[in-house]
């Protein structure tokens, strides 16, 4: 449909790129953002310019915490079906895998869309069927449509969804990372638009640009970056404009408000952030897995859940090293038998580095 | 979890809120009921629903903004 992968147009962009001759640190948080940059090489060819781009915390799967595994860990052995999307059944909790629970024959399933879930639901009346719902404001609005078409009663949602603006205002408040700019991700912003970000510019006076995902929206996203910055300028420019509007979908954003309210969670290699989760409303409680599973759960919540033991995933999703810096990558961790989340998801670094630069 | 796909419109569900999307050859029912739409628009899909309506317009523009500045000062 378009051309965004114009090899002339590419070479023309690096080129202004290096004339700026700014030297600078940016940072995205979304998984297929790093596809685009590590598959088509752009990391490096900017680096040559002088451009330095790591993933922050944008894998919501990576980001899932050790402690909401095992939730759904817990409710598979109390007997329920447990859907969730695919990523997610692989990630390793603190003994197994939901995948490896499978095979010890509980019953979790992978799904496409959170409706798949509830036709699961629909076709095992006698089964509670609870669908582990992870993901970013991408994501929420799929569920939140779902629960305001009234499934059925036997269906609930274990409730991960996450919003991408406070994670990026608390990476911001820790430090421990330099960041001149961040390209924002596309497809949040199609629901979300400008506006939520632009605390983050006037505030931090971080410039940023919200950019899509063929080679030629990354390369300009980032010559738009590194224009505010050699002009000392922090504003949110929108590259996307082919799929962000201004106002993002203000009908998802409607249904989002309806079903969820904020709340305060840990992310995985982070602490908890404000207000940086979606839970179910109360309206909605019949819904929410933790209140109609609470006694399952119970015991879940009495114990700790530690990384996996060398493991630098935290490390990664805060930008703080590279997925080679690990000394697991590639050796004790690979996409067959991974060690941690990031290794696990499509939209991992770690994944990602492994499957286009590991032969 | 993130990744979305865009897809042509080419039939709307009587009820409105299933689409048939088409993705180059293959064909799949997509929830539409978040967002307005019409048989042949372009949508993003996400998950099995489509969230958002792609401009062909705004694409072709941001196509010429990415021609122009390499014969220009910039964008």
């Amino acid at each position: 449909m378009f051309s965004f992968r114009d090899k002339e147009i590419a070479k023309g962009i690096v080129n202004r790129i290096k004339e700026l001759n700014v030297h600078a640190k940016f940072m995205h948080v979304c998984g297929t953002h790093q596809d685009t940059i590590v598959k088509h090489g752009l990391d490096d060819l900017l680096r040559d310019c002088g451009i330095d781009i790591t993933q922050g915390p944008g894998c919501p799967v990576c980001v899932t915490t050790p402690l909401e595994i095992e939730e759904a860990m817990q409710l598979a052995r109390a007997g329920k079906i447990i859907t969730t999307f695919g990523d997610m059944i692989r990630v390793p909790g603190s003994c197994y895998s939901l995948m490896e629970m499978n095979s010890q024959g509980y019953d979790v399933r992978a799904v496409y869309s959170i409706e798949d879930a509830v036709n699961i639901a629909k076709l095992n009346k006698d089964k509670d069927v609870v669908f582990v719902a992870v993901g970013f404001e991408t994501t929420a609005p799929t569920t939140a449509s779902v629960l305001l078409s009234e499934p059925p009663c036997n269906f609930s949602v274990l409730c991960c969804h996450r919003l991408i603006p406070p994670a990026l205002k608390a990476i911001l408040d820790m430090g421990e990372v330099r960041i001149d700019g961040f390209i924002e991700p596309g497809h949040v912003s199609t629901i979300i638009g400008l506006n939520p970000y632009r605390f983050i510019s006037e505030e931090y006076h971080v410039p940023q640009v919200i950019a899509g995902f063929e080679p030629l929206d990354v390369l300009i996203g980032v010559y738009m970056l590194a224009q505010q910055v050699k002009n000392h300028e922090s504003r949110v420019i929108n590259e996307y404009k082919r799929a962000v509007k201004p106002d993002g979908n203000v009908k998802a954003q409607r249904i989002i408000k309806k079903v969820f309210s904020k709340c305060s969670v840990k992310w995985r290699g982070f602490p908890v952030i404000v207000d940086s989760g979606l839970s179910l409303r109360r309206g909605f409680s019949e819904y929410d897995a933790r209140e109609v599973f609470s006694d399952d759960l119970e015991e879940v919540y009495s114990r700790d859940y530690a990384e996996p033991a060398g493991c630098r995933c935290s490390e990664v999703l805060r930008g703080l090293c590279s997925s080679r810096d690990c000394p697991l990558f590639g050796v004790e961790c690979t996409p067959s038998h991974p060690v941690g989340p990031c290794m696990v998801s499509v939209e991992g670094s770690c994944q990602i580095e492994y499957r286009y630069t590991v032969r | 979890m993130c990744l979305a796909i865009p897809g042509k419109v080419v039939e709307i569900d009587r009820d409105g809120q299933h689409a048939v999307v088409d993705y180059g050859g293959t064909k799949r029912v997509v929830n539409v009921s978040l967002v307005d739409v019409k048989v042949n628009d372009y949508v993003l899909v996400h998950a099995g629903f489509a969230i958002q309506v792609l401009d062909e317009k705004e694409a072709e523009e941001t196509l010429d903004l990415f021609r122009g500045m390499l014969s220009s000062e910039g964008v």
